[in-house]
């Protein structure tokens, strides 16, 4: 053995020589086409019937978040300072399409006899009749505690909701007259004699324009209303539709104001008016909520806004979680036992504490909004860490990684290059589940009143069944909506979670055959 | 020996986290404002003074040191300023225990037999119709959140069909069947989520170990299908779902935040969120440490027990 054999790098060129230069290969052409990891579990995961529709549906709910609030945005929805809204609350959903389907704004119900008449008095008026089917008239009630006559009635909300005071100027006026003579619809009707009301409450009631009692029911002559219209005073010459029965001597308004700044207080329908204000007819596919907001495109932002959150939650704690795993699981020892204790700490505490605190102290500086955020991810990528920190420990002894340090290649590059690569296929279905389940603690802490999120201009889809509660037994149309969308994306989230999970598990490999 | 070495390991361990995340909460909590005492009127003098005396205005770490001493080993939480004027703490917030205790175990006795029998049921019909029935129940009741069926059941079994009161009652009477009835809808929302837990929970478990050797085993030494799966499959399935249990019935003293509220429940739960939105520092004080305490328990109850059902895993081993 000389010292020469031992020199291993400078062997000179012309020494190196192919093995099998001028031998044949028998070796065969590979037929199929190879499949990565990617594509492995990606040929699984089709397979998996119920997580492929899954799939589909959060593929629709994601396009509804996308397009509602921009399908559904009118001059209604977006209104820069009008609060007229609040005219229109509790609306139920209506669709004309789907009118046979009893999608059409209206409502069972059994009402007393005042209320009764007060819908037929809508009628009298506007030839809009709210009561759009009557199952049973007129009868007795059993009850003991509500005794009186009672109807069984289906009723129209949109035409229920009935009249309102406005006050207009000269031009606002001219201009209602002028839309009022060229569509035929009648928006303004005749101002009332209050004179005649003898409660004083009953006096700023718009829906009034009878004789009443002092409980606003009403004193009928042959089953007839009797009218009370005002028929003196100026009405700033009022020349457009009149309602039936009017021989020209009711005034349509009350002026008030000296003549530079008359205003003129007239009585509109609202359903009539919306059409006048907005340009299309009332129709709420998901109906309105208790302010009256149009429960379609407020779910469609909240949605936006819950699904936005949620990435930015899952993204931010795949990255912290994935690097601290990382580093944990790589270095072990002290490193790692202490890393643990704290992630342990942070664990420990109770996700609604580090909320609350977080609410109380930086909401007020920074909003309520990154206030979550950070709440979210205080505690968030915990979870994550401890996958990743697995992995580590399961692959950082074997020989490729050994391999790939004799070759010199940085702790860095080691980490994240041959051993990370491993965990991607568990953090992906961690990271995807997450997003469900952002959506429902923020569902949650918004319910308990923790958070707030609410606001005319924004939502979550939370905020709208905590803001839906209190109307559940009335008017459960508000929390309906918000109810199903938040279930349809639980259920379809975890049977896609689920089918993820078992399509990067390559341990199943081969077992759905 | 081993075991009881590890037992005092996690419990002192336990200790020390409680301890650092109390003293981050006291320490966050301190630095909020105080509610302004102006708002009590004629009491605010009193007030004052009281704040003194209790060291308001000592330096932060001194309050910290006088709050381990008096409230965690004292005892005296302290009095509410806020939500209960002028009462005691402590005082309110055990009296607000029972009925949250009371829903939580009547929830268990509902849904852990259930879960159970669902679970196993479902186990022993793998792959045919009601499997994949209970199956399908099961995934619709988990990935649902709890306040929706909260929803439908106030919706549809107390209004529409007004089975059971809107709210739950707010006497002291834990045993009237006037209580019990009132308690039902919250029992019934609570339940779902975890009957349909443990039912996939034992269901996995149960069909893993159908599928084993050692029950093949069974089979050709000369038992029926019946004995097998009770005496050897079934024993075998309860090691990892008994702990869940028992973490669950640590777990029945915090109780849910959501349903509490949903249903009007008297509990603790309300109870905190109520302090929460009253900014009453005293009782959140009182009742994250509780919180905490039961969440740490919880987990620690669950480790110790795996070790004590079955004698294989010894728990700590390296």
């Amino acid at each position: 053995m000389t010292q020469n054999n031992m020199d291993y790098t400078n062997i000179p060129k012309e020494k190196f020589a192919f093995c099998n230069d001028n031998k044949e290969l028998h070796d065969k052409k590979l037929d199929t086409k190879p499949v990565g990891y990617f594509q492995d579990a990606m040929m699984r995961f089709a397979r998996n019937k119920s997580s492929v529709t899954a799939a589909c549906i959060i593929l629709l709910l994601v396009l509804f978040a996308i397009f509602a609030p921009i399908l559904g945005s009118t001059n209604y929805t977006e209104r820069p300072t009008d609060t007229m809204y609040l005219q229109y609350g509790k609306l139920l959903p209506k669709w004309s399409a789907f009118e046979w389907a009893g999608w059409d704004g209206c409502y069972d119900d059994t009402v007393s006899k005042n209320v009764y008449l007060s819908y037929k008095a809508i009628e009298a008026e506007t030839g809009m009749n709210p009561v759009v089917e009557i199952y049973k008239e007129d009868y007795e009630s059993d009850n003991k505690s509500a005794i009186g006559t009672y109807y069984d009635i289906r009723v129209d909300s949109y035409v229920e909701n009935g009249m309102m005071f406005l006050n207009l100027t000269p031009d606002q006026y001219e201009d209602l007259q002028n839309w009022q003579d060229e569509t035929g619809i009648q928006v303004i009707y005749p101002a009332v004699d209050d004179s005649k009301i003898a409660t004083n409450s009953l006096k700023s009631d718009a829906n009034i324009w009878y004789e009443c009692n002092q409980k606003g029911a009403p004193i009928t002559k042959n089953g007839k209303f009797i009218n009370i219209y005002s028929t003196k005073g100026n009405d700033g010459d009022y020349d457009s539709l009149r309602i039936d029965g009017d021989d020209g001597s009711y005034k349509y308004a009350k002026v008030s104001g000296d003549s530079n700044a008359k205003s003129y207080k007239v009585r509109v329908m609202k359903n009539t008016y919306f059409q006048y204000r907005y340009g299309y007819e009332a129709e709420f596919i998901f109906g309105t909520n208790s302010l009256g907001q149009d429960i379609f495109t407020r779910l469609g932002s909240g949605a936006r806004f819950s699904f936005i959150f949620a990435i930015c939650i899952s993204v931010i704690n795949l990255l912290i979680g994935a690097f601290y795993g990382a580093i944990e699981g790589y270095y072990g020892g002290v490193i790692d036992l202490t890393m643990e204790r704290i992630s342990d700490i942070l664990n420990g505490v109770p996700f609604i504490v580090v909320t609350t605190l977080f609410q109380l102290h930086l909401a007020s500086k920074v909003g309520p909004i990154p206030s979550l955020l950070f709440a979210f991810v205080l505690t968030g990528w915990i979870g994550t860490a401890s996958k990743t920190r697995m992995q580590f420990y399961r692959y950082k002894n074997q020989e490729y990684v050994l391999a790939a340090r004799t070759l010199g290649a940085s702790d860095f590059r080691i980490m994240f290059k041959h051993i990370f690569p491993n965990a991607i296929g568990t953090l992906i279905t961690g990271s995807v589940l997450v997003i469900p389940s952002v959506i429902f603690s923020e569902g949650n802490l918004t319910y308990l009143g923790i958070v707030n999120l609410d606001s005319s201009t924004m939502t979550s889809v939370g905020s709208m069944l905590s803001k839906g509660q209190p109307f559940l037994t009335t008017h459960p149309h508000i929390i309906l909506f918000p109810a199903i969308f938040i279930s349809l994306l639980m259920i379809s989230f975890n049977l896609f979670g689920n089918g993820l999970r078992d399509a990067f598990n390559p341990s199943l490999r081969g077992t759905e055959d | 020996m081993n075991m009881l070495k590890y037992v005092l390991k996690r419990i002192a361990l336990m200790f020390f986290v409680l301890f650092v995340i109390l003293t981050m909460c006291f320490i966050l909590v301190k630095l909020l404002p105080v509610t302004d005492a102006a708002q009590f009127g004629k009491d605010m003098n009193l007030i004052l003074q009281r704040r003194e005396a209790l060291g308001y205005n000592k330096p932060l770490l001194e309050q910290l040191f006088i709050f381990f001493q008096r409230s965690i080993l004292g005892g005296d939480w302290g009095v509410s300023e806020a939500l209960y004027r002028g009462q005691d703490v402590w005082a309110v917030f055990t009296s607000k225990l029972p009925a949250t205790i009371m829903v939580n175990i009547y929830s268990m006795l509902f849904s852990v037999p259930t879960g159970l029998l669902l679970g196993i049921y479902a186990a022993l019909k793998k792959n045919k119709w009601q499997d994949h029935l209970i199956s399908t129940l099961v995934v619709v009741f988990i990935s649902v959140p709890s306040y929706v069926y909260a929803f439908l059941v106030q919706y549809l079994l107390c209004f529409k069909l007004d089975l059971f009161p809107l709210q739950m009652n707010s006497g002291t009477d834990y045993f009237s069947l006037s209580m019990f009835l009132s308690v039902v809808p919250a029992v019934l929302s609570l339940a779902f989520g975890s009957i349909a837990g443990l039912a996939r929970y034992v269901r996995a478990e149960l069909s893993e170990v159908l599928t084993s050797d050692f029950m093949l085993l069974a089979r050709t030494k000369g038992l029926t299908r019946s004995q097998a799966t009770i005496r050897h499959a079934l024993r075998n399935s309860m090691v990892p779902v008994f702990p869940m249990i028992l973490g669950e019935f640590v777990a029945i003293l915090s109780g849910s935040l959501i349903i509490e509220k949903i249903f009007g429940v008297p509990g603790v739960g309300q109870l905190y969120v109520n302090s929460i939105t009253a900014l009453d520092y005293n009782f959140f004080m009182l009742l994250s440490a509780f919180y905490t305490l039961v969440g740490l328990t919880a987990g620690i109850v669950v480790d110790i027990s795996y070790g004590f059902i079955d004698p294989r895993i010894r728990m700590g081993e390296r």
